[in-house]
């Protein structure tokens, strides 16, 4: 990814007054980096074959590890991931607060919907179909709103996705199904991705799919027009002295994050199996991958997968503690809050950033570097 | 004719309460640069005071008692604001994005907490006939909850005028929002006025969330109204020109104009209720790209 710097690689001497500091890892040694990933991703690859029962922990109504409701909601997890990687991008590492993110999430689950279940076409070309949508409204959207920052582009990305959320819910052509969203017509899906059998298979896909976004996003944020978006985040002034164009990176950055959204959305829809206004274009959700990012550790990667498998996973099983027979015997005052996931993550976002500002990839470090002795 | 006169006034009663909405968020940003999503969460707060105290008001729903429901709401969202302030935004001082994260959270727990109590479903807030009534002028039958609002919102804009000219917070208010670190070094504790300005904003807030309720929901009241209100006065602000009073109350009449013409004639035709919403969308976009800054904002 060189074009946008004139075709040659910038010399590290620029790349490090670019960015202010080298980027170096300290720590642990090489094999742990990678050996300690590579385990976590296996127990979860394995997890479908885990038919032994694990009490209180899940959050699917049975208590066993390869249950369908467990599967479906890391599943889900591993979907919000992906969208929180993208918006790790845009936000993490290059400083642009995007309240739209939303917008390109609806497009990928509602395009991909209807060229499914209103047109009928086959999985693959209304994949690419969908994909080339997002591309474009990305670009488009994307080019208008970069001409404002901060506060501002904040505003408008999220005045856009808003207006997305209007036309869906206005149901125009009878297309989007308005409020009740649209369901997912499986007849020309492949056959392991339908029925009761399917869910292990839809829950592996999902886990794939937030694999190949985190290498596709580690290996943007390590190129060289991602060291440039390290260096717009801390001073977009200092690029453009050292000839750089931001723009061009500027929308770079909001094209990849808008893409991994409306991939999410795809695969969203092929997990859940249909889309809704409520779930899939509300504003909600943009403010729920913010709070992922925001509780996993801003800029870290692995920080905004680890709060968006978190957040999902507390969603849920918050929900199915409130519905415990023995929670209904707690006194109102305990009761009413505890009832509420949405009260208690909000809560628990606000305690964070008031005293973990790193999240959770912020915590993890101190621990670490408590335990060398340093 | 009387149906264009008719749609008029609900429009600049709509932008009355964006205006008081609007008002809050751009006094609270111009001053300390924080946008508040919390604000969603101090409308609802509103409603629902407005809604206890009208419910305690059953035997006396005379002029005077729209006027203690009235008063209530604004209270609840001053009292409110007043807290988040001192307790969330104060211990973030000079950290904006922590500033908004938590504005955020606490929007999040505050509408999880009134679904907790309150269920999902609508309450019903006791309103005098005078305000749910209609008036006829000239053959144009205008509802009269619309010159309510309206005229709440000439209150305010010429309380808040008056204030900001006049006063001695106003004037430290003003220069804070010019240059805080020179009020600073003048020897004004600058801190006090943050938490004025949440106050007063607070209570715009508090006001125009039972505003909202009584005069364009039927009366009712549920958990998610502000946040849905939230965005309108967002674009009010970015359209108005961020920090700007004046700017606000000129965008906030624009766009609540905008929102019911669009509605009642491209909208109602052709089946898309929400029209009216997406063209709000589209003069924000418009008014960007020409006029970054806004209205009437200022060159920052």
């Amino acid at each position: 990814m060189t074009g946008l710097t004139g075709g040659s690689r910038l010399p590290e001497a620029v790349l490090t007054r670019l960015t202010g500091q080298r980027q170096t890892v300290t720590g642990r040694p090489g094999w742990r980096r990678v050996a300690a990933p590579l385990v976590v991703l296996a127990i979860f690859a394995l997890l479908p074959f885990a038919g032994f029962a694990v009490p209180w922990v899940l959050p699917g109504p049975v208590d066993v590890v390869n249950s369908a409701g467990t599967l479906e909601v890391l599943g889900l997890g591993f979907v919000f991931a992906s969208v929180a990687l993208g918006f790790d991008v845009l936000f993490g590492f290059t400083g642009l607060l995007s309240f739209g993110q939303v917008l390109y999430f609806a497009a990928g689950a509602y395009v991909l919907d209807i060229a499914l279940s209103v047109w009928h076409w086959a999985l693959l070309p209304a994949l690419a179909v969908t994909a080339a949508a997002g591309l474009a409204l990305a670009l488009v959207l994307g080019a208008l709103c970069l001409r404002v920052r901060g506060i501002a582009f904040a505003m408008v990305t999220l005045a856009f996705a808003q207006a997305g959320y209007y036309l869906i819910e206005d149901n125009p052509h009878g297309l989007t199904g308005g409020d009740t969203g649209l369901v997912m017509a499986a007849g020309r899906l492949p056959p392991q991705l339908v029925g009761v059998a399917s869910t292990r298979n839809l829950y592996w896909l999902a886990l794939v799919f937030l694999v190949a976004v985190y290498a596709v996003t580690w290996l943007a944020t390590e190129s060289v027009t991602g060291r440039v978006w390290l260096a717009i985040r801390e001073s977009e002034r200092r690029a453009e002295v050292l000839g750089l164009r931001p723009f061009g990176f500027r929308l770079a950055s909001f094209v990849f994050s808008s893409l991994l959204a409306t991939a999410g959305g795809m695969v969203y829809l092929l997990l859940v199996g249909t889309a809704a206004p409520a779930s899939v274009a509300s504003t909600t959700v943009t403010i729920s991958v913010l709070v992922m990012v925001v509780l996993g550790g801003v800029g870290t990667r692995w920080g905004a997968v680890a709060g968006a498998i978190v957040y999902v996973y507390l969603q849920q099983y918050l929900l199915k503690i409130a519905a415990e027979p023995s929670f209904g015997s707690l006194p109102a005052p305990l009761r009413v809050p505890l009832s509420q996931p949405d009260f208690l993550l909000g809560v628990i976002f606000v305690l964070f950033v008031l005293f973990v500002p790193g999240g959770i990839a912020g915590l993890a470090g101190r621990v670490r570097l408590r335990r060398e002795g340093r | 004719m009387t149906t264009f006169v008719a749609i008029t006034v609900s429009g600049l009663a709509l932008g009355a309460v964006y205006f008081l909405i609007a008002a809050g968020l751009s006094l609270i940003y111009g001053l300390m640069g924080v946008l508040n999503f919390a604000h969603g969460a101090f409308l609802t707060l509103g409603g629902y005071a407005g809604w206890a105290v009208a419910q305690q008001l059953t035997a006396a729903r005379g002029g005077a008692g729209f006027l203690l429901t009235a008063g209530a709401a604004a209270l609840a969202g001053a009292a409110v604001a007043a807290a988040t302030e001192l307790l969330l935004i104060r211990p973030l001082y000079g950290r904006q994005i922590a500033q908004i994260l938590v504005t955020i959270g606490l929007d999040l727990a505050l509408v999880g907490l009134l679904l907790g109590a309150f269920g999902s479903n609508s309450r019903a807030i006791g309103v005098p006939a005078w305000v749910t009534g209609v008036t006829a002028i000239g053959g144009v039958r205008i509802p009269d909850g619309d010159f309510v609002a309206f005229g709440a919102g000439l209150a305010v804009l010429g309380a808040l005028t008056w204030f900001l000219r006049r006063t001695r917070y106003g004037i430290i208010i003003r220069a804070g929002a010019e240059n805080r670190d020179m009020v600073r070094a003048l020897g004004v504790d600058v801190g006090r006025a943050f938490t004025l300005v949440f106050t007063v904003g607070g209570a715009a807030a508090g006001l125009a969330g039972l505003l909202n309720s009584v005069v364009f929901s039927g009366a009712l009241v549920d958990p998610t109204q502000g946040d849905q209100l939230l965005i309108f006065a967002f674009i009010v602000v970015v359209i108005g020109g961020l920090g700007s009073i004046a700017g606000s109350a000129l965008a906030a009449v624009v766009v609540g104009l905008v929102q019911v013409y669009v509605g009642f004639y491209a909208g109602g035709g052709a089946g898309l209720a929400q029209l009216g919403n997406v063209s709000v969308v589209l003069v924000l976009a418009v008014v960007l790209l020409v006029r970054p800054r806004g209205l009437l904002g200022g060159s920052t």
